[in-house]
């Protein structure tokens, strides 16, 4: 059996060093996020995080399920975008299930993936600008979100827990009208971006508070994991929807943002420019939307439509068997990779041919990531790390699943 | 979807992807390091002994596999030997994934730490420690990481229920 060391207190506090303890309860920390730092008057010298507060097993629990009852469990790991991570999830299983997804459903789940970015980036505009001290900017982030909060419930019948992409498709046709209602979302919102821009950009606070603060090196973020917007902030250019397009992403037309500068301000920019690129690969969307049906044909694996379970004696028999039984998934393991807002989700899914996974593990990028802060923010103040943590866009439950 | 040709074993994927960058540095190591390979669902899976897991991430960080994407572990148990240990490597040069393999024993299990290689294996091993209580040897920093320091057991082992104990 292991041996088990305990949690250890910073030590050799040389001279006038001193151990402040930011967190659990913490507004700034964006979750239960506990920082032990060790400073040196408001300098920091060193940062040790301690996460585990929000771990409820979710790896664990996958183990005990069907594979198609984890959809709903994934929604609760990265709580500002749910989509990404049941397309991450449903894409793993259909790649060991060998399922082809129709056109369609593969549009409509880029969609929504997108507007799911959207949602996570107007999140962390608000709350990192709150962080600062703009508070403004969060109220105007939160209108817009609202409105596309309304466009997942409309879809899916959730605000944020959508649920929606299943494995072998989606869960039902959007309702009529749902399209021309993201059309009016996309012609209101460029103009947004631009509002957010013009509170923040040109604000010698906010530029003060961000310019050259927690710079990263492209080499450093390397070597921490470091993936997704911070990533591309530290000039490395690399986005798996370019790069390993996945669910038809080589079909649109969209640039990737880098930034050589590293710093908080260049994370910054960065996520304003790929709100902004989100917006025309929704317009791509929407306006090459094929047609057809919005799931694989595949009866023992995805459920029949209701209409056809009340018509058809086989339909009834292929949704009792789904439902009680689950569907088994040939023996194998596969790593399936996406980029969401934070960052790149990892899914790794082994089965061993039953119904139920062998062993599923997700990789999240703020976990990763965290590991980076100690680097950010070595020889700053304080105050810098909060506009630290605020720019990683840091989610708790992803790291502690 | 295309669906890629499957390579079930080792020969099969000396035989035809002998080019494959991952493969090759393998190969220019040393002729046993590759102990298994695969190929399936368009992923090429490597395996080597346990006590070579850190020199094999050198090769592979010198051979283009510049970025540690993930890692985790699952328990066969009772097959022997017990742990499987899966590292994803990903070339940002090369856009793909590769997963090396090595599998220790379930007495005491312990393996070395690639911190070294890439500090991003830092939380990953303590989280492998944590949930699976498999050691990592050399890792600065190896103690529980999401459950508390007092917990008794291994929550992601097999043999611990999914209830917890009672």
């Amino acid at each position: 059996m292991a041996t088990v060391g305990t949690t250890p207190e910073i030590t050799n506090l040389g001279g006038q060093h001193m151990v402040l303890n930011m967190g659990p309860q913490h507004p700034a920390t964006h979750g239960v996020l506990r920082l032990v730092v060790e400073i040196d008057g408001e300098v920091i010298v060193k940062i040790r995080p301690e996460i585990g507060y929000l771990h409820t097993g979710i790896e664990k629990t996958c183990e005990a399920k069907f594979y198609q009852q984890i959809v709903p469990l994934t929604d609760r790991i990265n709580y500002l975008d749910p989509l990404a991570n049941n397309l991450c999830y449903c894409l793993a299983v259909e790649r060991l299930l060998g399922l082809e997804i129709p056109e369609r459903a593969q549009w409509i789940r880029v969609l929504l993936t997108e507007l799911s970015r959207l949602n996570s980036h107007l999140v962390w505009l608000g709350t990192h600008a709150m962080d600062i001290g703009a508070l403004t900017v969060f109220l105007y982030t939160f209108r817009e979100r609202e409105e596309i909060l309304r466009l997942f419930e409309a879809v899916a019948g959730q605000r944020m827990m959508t649920s929606y992409f299943r494995i072998g498709g989606l869960a039902m046709e959007p309702p009529p009208g749902w399209f021309d209602r993201v059309q009016a979302f996309l012609n209101i919102f460029p103009e947004k971006i631009d509002e957010y821009s013009n509170l923040l950009t040109g604000n010698p606070i906010f530029i003060n508070r961000l310019k050259g603060v927690g710079y990263l090196s492209g080499a450093d973020a390397v070597a921490l994991g470091v993936t997704g917007p911070p990533l591309r902030a530290s000039g490395v250019d690399f986005d798996l929807r370019r790069d390993m397009p996945y669910s038809g992403y080589e079909k649109f037309k969209f640039e990737v943002p880098t930034s050589t500068e590293g710093d908080t301000w260049a994370r910054y920019v960065i996520r304003l420019v790929e709100m902004r690129e989100s917006v025309k690969i929704i317009q791509q969307a929407l306006d090459g939307m094929p047609g057809g049906p919005i799931k694989a044909y595949a009866p023992k694996i995805v459920l029949p439509d209701r209409e056809q379970m009340k018509t058809g004696m086989e339909s009834l028999i292929h949704h009792f068997k789904i439902v009680t039984d689950g569907f088994p998934v040939p023996a194998g393991e596969v790593y399936q990779g996406i980029e969401c807002g934070h960052g790149q989700i990892g899914y790794y899914v082994v089965s061993d041919g039953t119904a139920k996974p062998y062993r599923v593990h997700m990789r999240y990028p703020s976990f990763p990531t965290l590991q980076a802060l100690e680097t950010m923010c070595k020889g700053r103040l304080i105050a810098d790390m909060v506009a630290v943590i605020g720019s990683i866009d840091i989610v708790l439950g992803e790291i502690d699943r | 979807m295309i669906l890629n040709p499957t390579l079930p074993d080792r020969q099969a994927v000396l035989e035809q992807m002998s080019d494959h960058p991952a493969v090759k540095a393998m190969l220019d190591w040393s002729t046993e390091a590759l102990i298994d390979a695969k190929f399936e669902f368009g992923e090429l899976t490597v395996t080597v002994a346990p006590e070579k897991i850190r020199e094999a991430c050198v090769r592979l960080q010198a051979a283009g596999y510049n970025f540690f994407d993930d890692m985790t572990a699952v328990d066969w148990q009772p097959a022997t030997p017990r742990f499987q240990l899966s590292y994803h490597l990903l070339s940002h040069k090369f856009r793909e994934y590769i997963r090396l393999r090595a599998f220790v024993d379930g007495a005491d299990p312990v393996i070395d730490s690639i911190t070294q290689v890439w500090p991003a294996a830092n939380f990953y091993e303590r989280e492998v420690f944590d949930l699976f209580g498999i050691r990592f040897a050399g890792h600065p920093d190896l103690r529980r990481i999401m459950m508390p320091d007092d917990w008794e057991g291994h929550p992601l082992r097999k043999d611990y229920p999914v209830e917890g104990y009672r």
